[in-house]
């Protein structure tokens, strides 16, 4: 077990001074070899849990763990893990070629293998041939490579990408992004990736960590995040979610808008009250007499790949449905889903209790067979 | 048209400035250094420079400055890069600037009581039981109170100098493997070289020429070529060598500041 996880957090909190603290009891375990992403709007200690990994500063309390062992007290010099900074943070007074080559010399190596080492960082990020440059020279797109394989020639177990992308023009993120996942499968290294960016996350990461406000509020496979969000909050930042209040009459049956719904969802108190989530893809277009919900259509965009189309029901909640469908701004139309669709959310529940509540469905699909 | 025009008077100030006390001393000093003692034309100053009695001050004066600012940097650096550090660094720094604004001379005659044989020096050398010791009018008064003098300068470009430096480009030196050590001699030094020029060329030009303090201080056991300057216009009155002396220190100087010239780097 212990050998599976390369990095441990258990319990740690960060609190400058008497502020509220910037991370909150946050434990999580990363696997050795897989892409990570942290997932959280700005401010929410991304960062910090990266500068904690990195041995930049120390928690308040809890303990961090590497390859089994404590680490609090290790100084980042000494740990085997390799930083690509937000802004770069190359050095502006050496080029190219010596910002690759600077760990290698930090560790003695001899001037051969130096020079092997960092020509092969340096094709591997596509920058053979730019060693003499100097860093000012360089373009944003080349400086983040020349960043990367400065962190990737000393063959780290663990690189940390602090928003390694968020400079970028769109064009080139998205060329990067491919880059990026495909470097990491190539050297099977453990990627921490940081972003603020729910699509960029999606498409990365074998595994997400979506935090607010200093606490881990989900962790899974971007299709689960995806399928299963766990709060309003996590529902609302991957991707864009209908949210409406309802009530949960009993095991397989929820009630909103003033109708009562078929659902996959159960093992919840009778009558409690919940939210449920509806995907906009999810929604479909129909007749008024077959749609199970009846919205006006208050406004329409041509998104390229399908109309977003916004609407509001009876009770005034705003629905949001992509369709490849035009709809007619200002008329009536039926909205369809399967009960599939929709995804009942318990208030303020735990990731804990949360998957405990999972489990539990897996076990009455069991027996049910 | 008009504003061409408002443009270059607003230059006039400025040239007049420069016409009046820059260019015209300069020519003043070069017209003067052509004129011996009884106001003939030679170019014997000149000759009389590269004799070994000039070219001694010319050597120890480079020397003195040479001390001052070495002496001035060792405390500077490893100051400025504590004060970069601390809570109220501004305020740090401040205090330190402050007695830069005191007039040189008070603190020369402030150390005249202080280095004095009755001084609080010698008080303290008695209690520790190593007893009176002749401080004032020694090399090393003279190079005390000259660092004295000149540490705010130095400080000051290299504080705002770490100050300006990136610190991820710290971590990122960490996050590769640098010691505390490494880091500074392979980043914080590089990267704030800029900050130690300016410095050193504030510092070593005006301590080319001190003169006051050799006299006060030094008690006249340290001739340097500020002083021969003074002694040359005020004692003997061969303003004409002592012409001669000033041209060479101005291209003294101008040497200095092209040697030392800071280019920027970009990034
Ligand atoms: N050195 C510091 N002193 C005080 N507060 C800090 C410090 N560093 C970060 N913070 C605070 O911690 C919070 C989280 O910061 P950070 O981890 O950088 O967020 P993110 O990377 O997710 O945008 C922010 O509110 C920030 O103001
Ligand atoms: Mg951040």
């Amino acid at each position: 077990m212990a050998n599976a996880n390369i990095i441990q957090f258990k319990h740690v909190t960060k609190q400058y001074d008497n502020d509220s603290p910037v991370l909150d009891d946050v434990s999580f375990e990363i696997e050795r070899g897989k892409f990570y992403t942290l997932l959280g709007p700005s401010g929410c200690g991304k960062t910090t849990i990266l500068r904690i990994i990195a041995g930049f500063t120390e928690p308040t309390s809890g303990e961090v763990f590497f390859n089994g062992k404590k680490i609090n007290q290790v100084p980042a010099n000494k740990r085997q893990v390799n930083t690509v900074f937000q802004d770069y943070a190359l050095f502006p007074h050496l080029n190219v070629f010596e910002n690759v080559a600077f760990g290698l010399r930090i560790k003695k190596l001899k001037n051969a293998e130096i020079q092997t080492k960092v020509k092969e960082a340096l094709s591997f990020v596509n920058l053979s041939g730019y060693e003499k440059r100097e860093i000012s020279e360089m373009s944003g797109g080349q400086r983040q490579r020349v960043a990367i394989a400065r962190a990737i020639v000393n063959e780290p177990e663990v690189i940390l990408l602090d928003e390694p992308l968020s400079a970028l023009d769109l064009k080139l993120r998205t060329e990067m992004q491919y880059e990026l996942r495909e470097l990491q499968r190539r050297l099977g290294i453990t990627f921490i990736f940081v972003t603020h960016d729910q699509e960029e996350a999606l498409a990365m990461s074998d595994e997400i960590f979506v935090i607010n406000k200093g606490t881990i509020q989900q962790s899974g496979t971007p299709i689960d995040i995806y399928d299963e969000p766990i709060n309003r909050f996590v529902a609302d930042f991957i991707g864009e979610s209908n949210i409406v209040k309802g009530k949960m009459i009993k095991d397989y049956l929820v009630e909103f808008v003033g109708r009562q719904f078929e659902c996959v969802d159960m093992g919840f108190n009778e009558n409690e009250p919940v939210e449920i989530v509806i995907r906009p893809e999810d929604l479909e277009i129909t007749s008024l007499e077959r749609g199970k919900l009846q919205v006006k259509v208050d406004s329409q965009l041509f998104r390229g790949v399908h109309y977003e189309i916004c609407g509001y029901d009876i009770d005034g909640n705003e629905w949001l449905v992509h369709s490849t469908k035009k709809a007619k701004v200002g008329t009536e139309i039926g909205l369809y889903f399967d009960p599939e669709a929709i995804h009942v959310m318990r208030l303020g529940e735990t990731e804990e209790e949360f998957d405990r509540r999972l489990e539990t469905y897996a076990d009455v699909d069991r027996h049910g067979k | 048209m008009e504003n061409k025009l408002t443009r270059n008077l607003y230059k006039v100030p400025y040239l007049l400035w420069i016409l009046l006390f820059v260019i015209i001393p300069i020519a003043l000093v070069l017209y003067y250094s052509f004129f011996d003692i009884e106001g003939h034309f030679s170019l014997g100053n000149y000759q009389k420079f590269f004799t070994p009695v000039y070219l001694q001050m010319t050597l120890s004066s480079f020397w003195y400055a040479f001390l001052i600012t070495a002496i001035s940097l060792i405390i500077a650096y490893p100051t400025a890069l504590l004060l970069t550090k601390t809570k109220h660094k501004q305020l740090w720094l401040l205090l330190i600037i402050v007695p830069s604004w005191i007039n040189l001379l008070l603190k020369a005659y402030a150390f005249l009581g202080i280095f004095g044989t009755y001084g609080i020096s010698n008080s303290f050398l008695k209690v520790i039981g190593i007893g009176q010791q002749q401080i004032l009018f020694t090399d090393f008064s003279f190079v005390f109170v000259s660092v004295y003098i000149f540490i705010p300068f130095m400080i000051l470009p290299i504080f705002n100098s770490l100050n300006e430096l990136n610190p991820t480009l710290v971590d990122a030196a960490k996050d590769l493997g640098a010691s505390k050590w490494t880091t500074f001699r392979r980043v914080i030094f590089p990267l704030t070289i800029d900050g130690v020029k300016s410095g050193c060329q504030v510092t070593f030009i005006p301590a080319l020429s001190l003169f006051m303090l050799t006299r006060l201080i030094a008690g006249n056991r340290v001739i340097t070529l500020g002083t021969a300057i003074e002694q040359h216009f005020l004692v003997t009155q061969d303003w004409g060598m002592g012409s001669t002396i000033a041209v060479f220190l101005i291209i003294i100087m101008v040497l200095i500041m092209l040697l030392t010239n800071t280019r920027k780097r970009g990034v």
